[in-house]
């Protein structure tokens, strides 16, 4: 555990100087008798890119489904930009939070989903332009011109007005991205995105994320089988088994340097 | 039978066109709003709202149209000494409150048969819940029902015969009344009848192919 948490303070040197983003207190979820997280403690850091890796099972998209508010912790808290999400405070007591208190919050975080879910009765542009018009009121013509804008970075300048069917996989989670990324999340979550491409799409997917990655300013966390990536990528790889951090660090130190018989084995498996 | 018989029946049976045509038409519209209503209805997550509905859409289902006709119109009002001596009010609730309850399933079954990929990213966007089902779930669950609700719509077309029963003065009701008085004219009647729904249904089936073509787009599932 000590182990653990000083390869922590090694890796996150430059994050650490700030205040968390998200903060998870000792989290814990159960889906009836089946426990998928044993008492989470994470933090993480504005601007900071982690990689969740582990096997099927192991709780990692747990994690960040409970920071999206599709899923509620059976117990502990998760603190995110300094306020308690899935908790607020009525007459000095701490009560479970209402749509309200998490519509407040989740607006700063941006979620890329493995299905992608994009919206197939809206054009790709309507699928862009849709929450920034609805949800943060911006005018229409400035909402339109970022969701091109931000079309045009992801290579899909020239799809505006097709429909989600008739993009590939790799183009409709382009547009997913970027859809998610005209909201200016604080923290973008990417559960598996590239899991369920065609092998030769997966390539122009991840080189979307390395741009993004690049920017700097916003946190990521990717959910991912891409371990290759996630070493080029991440800035912390964080190894999840039976519902419990195993082991994290820099992703030389867990793909490469780590000694943990679990995580070698998870990592056998996948080298082959 | 005669062309010349055809020829007399035609005019008669063309003063009843009028009132088949506004009582469907009310019917119709006033039959999809109750399905709406009670469709969202009964995925309220309030219990009161949901075993109200439950019990409308029960009853309705359950018990014959033409009794609830006759409710609405003659036991209804003597009971409470309110309501409903407007035959034509009379015989849209019935059918349209009748239709609703079928359709309501339709409409719940519908929305529930989205994709919960749909409203995931719908929260990951951070839309309210109103938004999330007016400009996600439903626009998309709609495609899903119009196959069926156009299917509704041609049933409802013929149950407006049921009418007459209360003395509204459709199509049937001025076919009844002309084969009472020359009873060998039934079978012209009787045929003209048959002809003048199918031909009212034909545009109707007509809009329910192109609901199934619409409902192959444009939905996850």
């Amino acid at each position: 555990m000590v182990e653990a948490i000083n390869k922590i303070n090694r890796s996150d040197m430059k994050y650490q100087t700030t205040k968390p983003i998200v903060e998870y207190k000792n989290v814990q979820k159960s889906y009836g008798d089946v426990e998928v997280l044993k008492g989470l403690n994470l933090s993480i850091y504005p601007g900071e890119k982690v990689a969740l890796i582990g096997p099927s099972g192991s709780g990692k998209t747990t994690i960040i489904r409970m920071l999206m508010t599709l899923e509620q912790p059976t117990a502990g808290e998760i603190i995110f930009d300094g306020k308690n999400l899935w908790h607020m405070e009525r007459k000095g007591k701490l009560v479970p939070a209402n749509e309200k208190h998490l519509r407040e919050l989740r607006g700063d975080i941006g979620m890329v989903f493995q299905h992608f879910n994009l919206f197939p009765h809206m054009t790709i542009l309507q699928n862009c332009m849709t929450a920034p018009i609805q949800v943060q009121k911006e005018d229409k013509e400035s909402a339109r011109k970022r969701s091109i804008e931000m079309l045009e970075k992801v290579g899909l300048g020239d799809k505006l007005d097709s429909y989600p069917n008739q993009l590939s996989g790799g183009q409709k989670q382009r547009v997913a991205m970027a859809r998610a990324l005209v909201m200016r999340p604080k923290i973008m979550l990417f559960d598996e995105v590239t899991s369920a491409l065609d092998p030769e799409l997966v390539g122009e997917v991840l080189e979307v994320i390395r741009d993004i990655a690049e920017e700097g300013d916003m946190a990521m966390v990717l959910v991912t089988h891409e371990m290759d990536f996630a070493l080029d990528v991440a800035d912390r790889v964080i190894f999840l088994d039976n519902g419990v951090i195993a082991e994290q660090g820099s992703p030389k130190e867990v793909l490469e340097e780590s000694n943990n018989e679990r995580l070698q084995q998870f990592l056998h498996r996948f080298r082959n | 039978m005669t062309i010349h018989a055809i020829i007399d029946v035609f005019p008669v049976l063309m003063k009843g066109i009028n009132i088949t045509i506004t009582v469907f038409l009310l019917s119709a519209i006033f039959g999809y709003l109750f399905a709406i209503i009670a469709g969202l209805c009964r995925l309220s997550h309030n219990l009161v709202v949901r075993g109200i509905t439950s019990f409308y859409v029960e009853i309705f289902r359950g018990t014959s149209l033409i009794v609830q006709l006759f409710w609405l119109y003659y036991a209804i009002p003597m009971l409470f000494n309110v309501g409903i001596d407007n035959r034509l009010m009379a015989g849209v609730l019935a059918i349209s409150l009748n239709y609703g309850a079928y359709m309501s399933e339709i409409v719940r079954g519908s929305i529930l048969a989205v994709d919960k990929g749909q409203t995931e990213a719908s929260i990951a966007l951070n839309l309210s819940p109103f938004q999330r089902m007016r400009m996600v779930i439903f626009p998309q669950a709609l495609r899903m029902m119009l196959p069926e609700l156009g299917n509704y719509l041609i049933q409802m077309l013929k149950a407006t015969s049921l009418v007459s029963l209360i003395g509204m003065t459709d199509i049937l009701y001025h076919g009844n009344i002309l084969r009472s008085t020359d009873l060998s004219a039934a079978p012209t009647v009787y045929l003209l009848l048959l002809l003048f729904y199918f031909i009212m249904a034909l545009p109707l089936i007509l809009l329910t192919r192109k609901g199934e073509q619409i409902s192959k787009k444009g939905v996850a599932r």
